[in-house]
């Protein structure tokens, strides 16, 4: 579905990615894990084609990321934002059909009225109530919510989540990611997801991808990614890391202490390159 | 859509017509032109309709209406919805409701390039009465790309720090008018009554030099529409939903700098028309970009007929400039928006 072949990425003179390569199979969660500034939005940025790569290529159902128009990647793949949509004027339904946009010629009108898929959308995710309100007017759930509708409305192949869940209490968490997953396996979509929360990627992504500064630590089920020996490595903790007793997959506890080494030596990293870095 | 299109257009376009015809009427001319002679002169003028009407006026009131009045007030509307349009265009690409011809700079530096070929007498050379006009929207561009510039951390550009760009950015284009009115002797008062705007003895080929400037600039906008409705989203959103992002945002920004530019050339700098009228039609009619520019197209002209009337009578026999009148309405507006959107923040 999407290959990335050693994808690099620097930003002024500073590597953020270097050599990062795998591929995602159709159908599959794939999550991208690991600490702050190891580089997953940028890689995420890179495979949904907003930048380019400096060296290496993303190529997505066989063709580069690149080769792709702006509309055409538009209908294929959709990316769920981590910040709550603005404050805008518009209505639920407007905002709901803009995901329609890659369909639609210059007037705004498609082939075969969409009105049925948005209706089907906006009460799947209960907001038909809130068709005709504007968005200052919502909470943030619900916008995340509306914000759902939107990629639904894509109808994309490939769904790309960049954590998701950061503004979301865990009820709401839970529930996001529920509503993926049922997508999922009604239209075979596959995703690739951000996610901050090791529990959650465990629970929800069939394997995942440890980033840690820039490059691959490990891409594997996620008991052979979220191990002790891992974690410690690259968050620098001492977690404690058990079974889900009903799901069976790795669960993360955390302790206090153990990230003394790791913080100490990034500040001195950091205090080397910061002057070069700004931002 | 369609629809509200065509029922806001209309009672848009009801109203410039009415606010037009009303403002033919009023003038400075002794005697006045009573409204009814108005509306009669006006229909006889359009063809299949001038059997109907009796010229029942006198032929100076004709004179004056067609010749001095109407190219007047025809100006007012392309002008007022130029300077409309841009802000519309402006406001979309950059997300920043306070965004305006004025604000950002265009103006002034679309002045300064028009002030110095009146200095020089260079108004007509090379191009014709297109050079005034050619040169006004090279300088306003530059003007748009250094605010932008200064404006830009990191290729993000937050509200505050672009208005303050504006404001430094005008200030110094501003000196430089000053500094070229000093040093010119005979064409002071031509550049300074220019400069504050107005928009009296301009005459029908003014009204055909503007009118294709609004054309382009309405078309084009109407084709970006719905991006920009999606560059309400963020740019990032819109980019993901299949949006040329740096295109559009180009394309929008040249067009808005063209008809600014083209109202500045003819009209001088008229300050915040951009900035209240697109604003008021949001109040009324959404945010949506399909609607917002057909509409402030046409309310941008209505605003300006009335200005222009304000201008002309409020101290009759004397003028004021009609810049003077549109920063007495669009600053406290101003004022207000910034308020309110920090209240918001």
């Amino acid at each position: 579905m999407i290959d990335a072949d050693k994808v690099r990425m620097s930003f002024s003179g500073r590597r953020v990615l270097d050599d990062v390569g795998f591929s995602v199979r159709g159908g599959e969660c794939f999550g991208i894990i690991g600490p702050n500034g190891s580089g997953k939005s940028t890689l995420l940025k890179l495979l949904s084609g907003v930048d380019d790569p400096e060296g290496g290529e993303v190529r997505f159902g066989g063709k580069p990321v690149r080769d792709y128009a702006r509309k055409e990647l538009a209908r294929r793949m959709a990316m769920l934002e981590q910040e709550a949509l603005p404050a805008v004027g518009f209505t639920v339904r407007e905002v709901v059909e803009m995901g329609r946009y890659p369909y639609q010629n210059w007037l705004g009108d498609e082939e075969g009225e969409p009105g049925g898929l948005l209706d089907a959308i906006l009460d799947k995710l209960d907001l038909t109530g809130l068709a005709e309100r504007t968005l200052e007017h919502l909470s943030g759930g619900e916008k995340q919510r509306v914000a759902l509708a939107k990629v639904m409305a894509q109808e994309p192949e490939l769904l790309m989540l960049d954590e998701p869940t950061t503004y979301l209490d865990i009820g709401r968490q839970i529930q996001l990611m529920d509503r993926i997953q049922e997508w999922r396996r009604e239209a075979g979509l596959t995703v690739i997801a951000v996610l901050h929360d090791l529990n959650l990627a465990a629970l929800y992504c069939d394997r995942l991808l440890l980033l840690h500064r820039g490059r691959v630590v490990g891409i594997g089920e996620p008991r052979d990614i979220l191990t002790p020996e891992k974690l410690a490595d690259v968050y620098g903790i001492a977690p404690i890391v058990t079974e889900h007793p009903i799901r069976g997959v790795p669960q993360v506890m955390l302790q206090p202490g153990g990230w003394e080494k790791r913080l100490a030596g990034e500040d001195r990293d950091n205090g080397r390159v910061d002057v070069s870095r700004r931002g | 859509m369609n629809r509200r299109l065509w029922l806001w257009g209309g009672a848009g376009a009801l109203l410039l017509l009415f606010s037009a015809v009303v403002s033919l009427s009023i003038g400075a001319a002794r005697p006045r032109v009573p409204l009814s002679d108005v509306w009669g002169i006006l229909l006889h003028q359009v063809p299949g309709l001038s059997s109907w009407t009796e010229a029942v006026w006198p032929v100076s009131s004709e004179q004056i209406i067609l010749k001095i009045r109407l190219p007047r007030v025809a100006l007012d509307i392309l002008v007022g919805a130029c300077l409309s349009l841009a802000g519309a265009g402006f406001q979309g690409v950059l997300r920043n409701p306070l965004a305006d011809p004025y604000t950002l700079g265009v103006a002034s530096g679309s002045a300064v390039g028009a002030a110095f070929l009146m200095l020089t007498g260079m108004q007509f050379a090379g191009l014709g009465q297109w050079t005034i006009p050619v040169v006004a929207f090279g300088t306003g561009l530059v003007s748009l790309f250094v605010v932008l510039r200064l404006a830009s951390e990191n290729g993000k550009i937050r509200m505050e720090t672009l208005l303050l760009s504006g404001v430094v950015l005008q200030a110094f284009l501003g000196s430089m008018v000053s500094f070229m009115v000093s040093i010119s002797d005979k064409v002071v008062n031509q550049i300074v009554f220019w400069m504050l705007g107005s928009l009296a003895l301009r005459g029908w080929p003014f009204v055909g030099a503007l009118l294709p400037y609004l054309i382009v600039g309405f078309v084009v906008l109407m084709f970006y529409a719905r991006s920009l409705n999606l560059f309400a989203l963020g740019e990032r959103q819109a980019a993901h939903l299949g949006v040329r992002v740096e295109r559009t945002k180009i394309v929008v920004l040249v067009v808005s700098t063209l008809m600014t530019a083209g109202a500045v050339s003819i009209a001088g700098t008229i300050g915040f028309v951009g900035l209240v009228v697109p604003h008021l039609v949001r109040l009324m009619a959404g945010p949506d970009y399909r609607l917002l520019i057909p509409l402030s197209a046409v309310l941008g002209g209505t605003y300006m007929v009335w200005a222009d009337t304000l201008a002309r009578t409020v101290l009759s026999p004397t003028e004021v400039p009609i810049g003077v009148v549109t920063a007495f309405i669009g600053a406290p507006f101003f004022a207000y928006l910034l308020r309110r959107k920090k209240a918001r923040a």
